[in-house]
């Protein structure tokens, strides 16, 4: 009795369906009278619909389908934003979220032990990612500075302590920021674009980003329209991150998509890929005014969602999960995530940070817990 | 028929957890030990913390810290009213677990657990009176109101003395948080369980979560984190024995914590005074002028 014969090549995936490659449409929008690809809303990943969709978080897609010239993918992929049905068709076409299963491999990776000399790399690559943040109608010059002060030496008393990333302020707060951290490596990250609501005309937004930019910050964080987005109007949010993008020139694009107002799971990951097509250098979860932050979970997709566009199209993009990430074993778990998901290329302050404020001195009492053998308190690290 | 039945019931054991901000978590090391009783009977296992269970206590206690000492102080006599009523309530619970656990009769448990809902009540009342016997106004050569008044240290760790289980710890503790600090207990390690049911009381006693924390465990493995701890205000080494003492005053002395030497105390049931209460005070004294005196005439 001999076994049935392969049904498929050796080389594809194993559980890849629909004819070979070949006799499939390359792009959707190629093939604009097609059926919309099916909703798949607990599909697990690499059983998806056939196309361009098919190659969204697999696997194998590098070794199968996987482009070798990066401008010639990132080509293809111009093409989805050509009009707002592509644009509609490419998001909704992007395979479900199986949330149980998103929320089970977060919290496993949550899991994992970090002791020691593991530990105390962790704690400095966190130290070193996070973006130092004040952002409250009750700042002032005073603190600002401090707070650059911090950001360039977060602990006085031990100076082999890395530096934070960077400080991120309002945009009249930059020119204030700026001189604070001069001399240093420390960036100045300006919220721009009417944030956090993002509620404002589109010229006001762009002037916002211009002023900031003029004011000297390295980074731009802009809010994504969120009404736009659930109003299912992607183009109108990709021609204003596009918009942006170019308003604020050298510096880098930090796309916040404030995950807790987008309802859903499919939604981020809707939202990642719009945010990364329209020229994202970051993707950040959240604002930090709102309940729902950063979680495990939303942090895990959106980087999901990065590593399979660098596999497509060779361009990296960094991630930054803000808000609610208070303690080192939080931090951990999220440099895990990172590790586990998206590689060793993002541990690193050019591709990952945290949006904090009280972190960095729970980082800092952890560091010198590891030091000197005995708890610290609140009373050794500075008061923001 | 029914009587067989009521054979056959499986009797439901209790699980004696810590309780550490208010609630009641296992050990974060996942561990536990046999407590047993004077004769060496098995009782119940009770959690065995770890260093990190200290920490974390500590962090709750730090938490509530702001909350307790700024409370009234006769709001915190209500509410330690609060607690001895609750303990009235229990009563039998505790004479048979201080029976236990110290191998006395029925009658003398009893004595003992009265004996430590009077002192708690004692206490209660001390709430809003210490400030006026340790602190008050000061005579100065200068026109210039002079006042005095005891302050809580902060977070105190406190070593529950081995000898008297339950009198003992609510002798050590009372005085404690009647001032106004927060507290993190390190149960009698042979005996904790009359400890570990007190947390049960304070949880449902309007008490403030993290105002009390009890830990249960080896006392030298837990209380050593303790008197490291930079952000432990003062220890209590009334349940270390002289060669743990050494070694924990040496380690607080790090970051200048206050330490109270264990006590030789021959019988709990003595009046015990208010120099526990004192020993967890921080005295504030304010200068503050009188006026121009005489420049106006003016009679201050």
């Amino acid at each position: 009795m001999s076994r049935p014969a392969p049904a498929r090549p050796a080389y594809a995936p194993p559980d890849t369906p629909g004819p070979p490659r070949s006799a499939r449409d390359p792009l959707p929008s190629t093939t604009p009278s097609s059926t919309p690809p099916p909703r798949a809303t607990s599909r697990p990943e690499g059983k998806t619909p056939t196309g361009v969709y098919s190659r969204y978080a697999r696997r194998y897609a590098r070794l199968v389908t996987m482009p070798t010239n990066a401008s010639a993918a990132a080509h293809a992929l111009t093409d989805v934003a050509s009009s707002d049905s592509t644009l509609r068709r490419f998001l909704h076409g992007l395979p479900g979220v199986d949330a149980v299963g998103l929320e089970g491999r977060a919290a496993s990776l949550g899991t994992r032990s970090i002791k020691t000399t593991a530990k105390a790399y962790a704690i400095d690559l966190a130290i070193s990612m996070v973006d130092l943040t004040t952002l409250e109608g009750a700042d002032t010059p005073g603190k600002v500075r401090a707070l650059g002060a911090k950001a360039v030496a977060p602990d006085p008393t031990d100076p082999a302590t890395p530096s934070a990333a960077a400080v991120c302020v309002y945009p009249d707060m930059v020119a204030t920021a700026k001189a604070a951290v001069a001399g240093s490596a420390v960036k100045v990250a300006s919220v721009a674009t009417a944030f956090p609501a993002g509620r404002a005309p589109l010229s006001v937004k762009l002037a916002d980003v211009r002023e900031a930019v003029a004011r000297g910050a390295d980074e731009i964080d802009m809010v994504i329209d969120r009404g736009a987005f659930l109003a299912g109007h992607y183009m109108k949010v990709y021609d204003e991150i596009t918009a942006v993008r170019e308003a604020s020139g050298a510096a880098r694009l930090k796309v916040i998509f404030e995950t807790g107002e987008l309802s859903t799971y499919d939604n981020i990951r809707r939202a990642s890929w719009l945010g990364m097509l329209a020229g994202a250098d970051f993707i950040k979860t959240s604002t930090g005014k709102v309940a729902v932050n950063a979680t495990p979970a939303n942090t895990l997709l959106m980087l999901e969602a990065v590593r399979d566009f660098r596999a497509q199209t060779g361009v990296q993009v960094g991630v930054k999960p803000a808000g609610g990430i208070r303690t080192s074993k939080d931090a951990v778990k999220f440099l895990v995530l990172v590790n586990e998901t998206a590689g060793g290329d993002w541990l690193d302050n050019h591709w990952f940070r945290f949006g904090a404020s009280s972190l960095l001195n729970d980082l800092l009492m952890q560091r010198q817990k590891l030091a000197t053998g005995r708890y610290s308190g609140p009373d050794y690290v500075t008061v923001d | 028929m029914s009587d067989k039945s009521e054979q056959r019931r499986l009797s439901v054991f209790k699980t004696y957890k810590l309780y550490v901000g208010g609630k009641f978590p296992r050990s974060e090391s996942g561990r536990v030990y046999e407590v047993t009783d004077s004769k060496g009977n098995w009782l119940a296992n009770a959690p065995l913390s770890s260093r990190k269970d200290a920490r974390d206590a500590v962090v709750a206690a730090r938490k509530a810290f702001g909350g307790w000492s700024g409370a009234t102080a006769y709001n915190r006599g209500q509410i330690l009213y609060r607690v001895a009523e609750m303990l009235e309530g229990r009563r039998e619970q505790y004479v048979r677990e201080v029976a236990d656990a110290e191998g006395l009769s029925r009658l003398k448990a009893g004595a003992q657990v009265d004996a430590a809902i009077d002192r708690w009540v004692w206490y209660a009342g001390w709430t809003d009176k210490i400030a006026q016997v340790v602190g008050g106004a000061n005579p100065v050569a200068g026109p210039y109101f002079n006042l005095s008044s005891p302050e809580p240290t902060g977070v105190v760790a406190v070593l529950a003395p081995r000898e008297s289980s339950f009198l003992g710890l609510v002798s050590v503790l009372a005085p404690v948080i009647a001032t106004g600090n927060t507290a993190v207990v390190v149960a009698a390690e042979q005996a904790p369980l009359p400890a570990l049911s007190l947390g049960e009381v304070l949880a449902t006693s309007d008490l403030p979560g993290g105002v009390v924390n009890v830990l249960s465990g080896r006392t030298a493995e837990i209380a050593a984190p303790l008197a490291a701890h930079q952000d432990v205000n003062a220890i209590d080494l009334a349940g270390a024995d002289e060669v743990l003492a050494r070694e924990l005053e040496i380690a607080a002395a790090d970051n200048l914590k206050r330490v109270l030497r264990p006590q030789p105390v021959d019988d709990w049931t003595a009046a015990p005074g208010t120099d526990r209460m004192t020993a967890f005070l921080e005295t504030k004294t304010v200068w503050h002028p009188t006026g121009s005196l005489g420049a106006s005439g003016s009679s201050y």
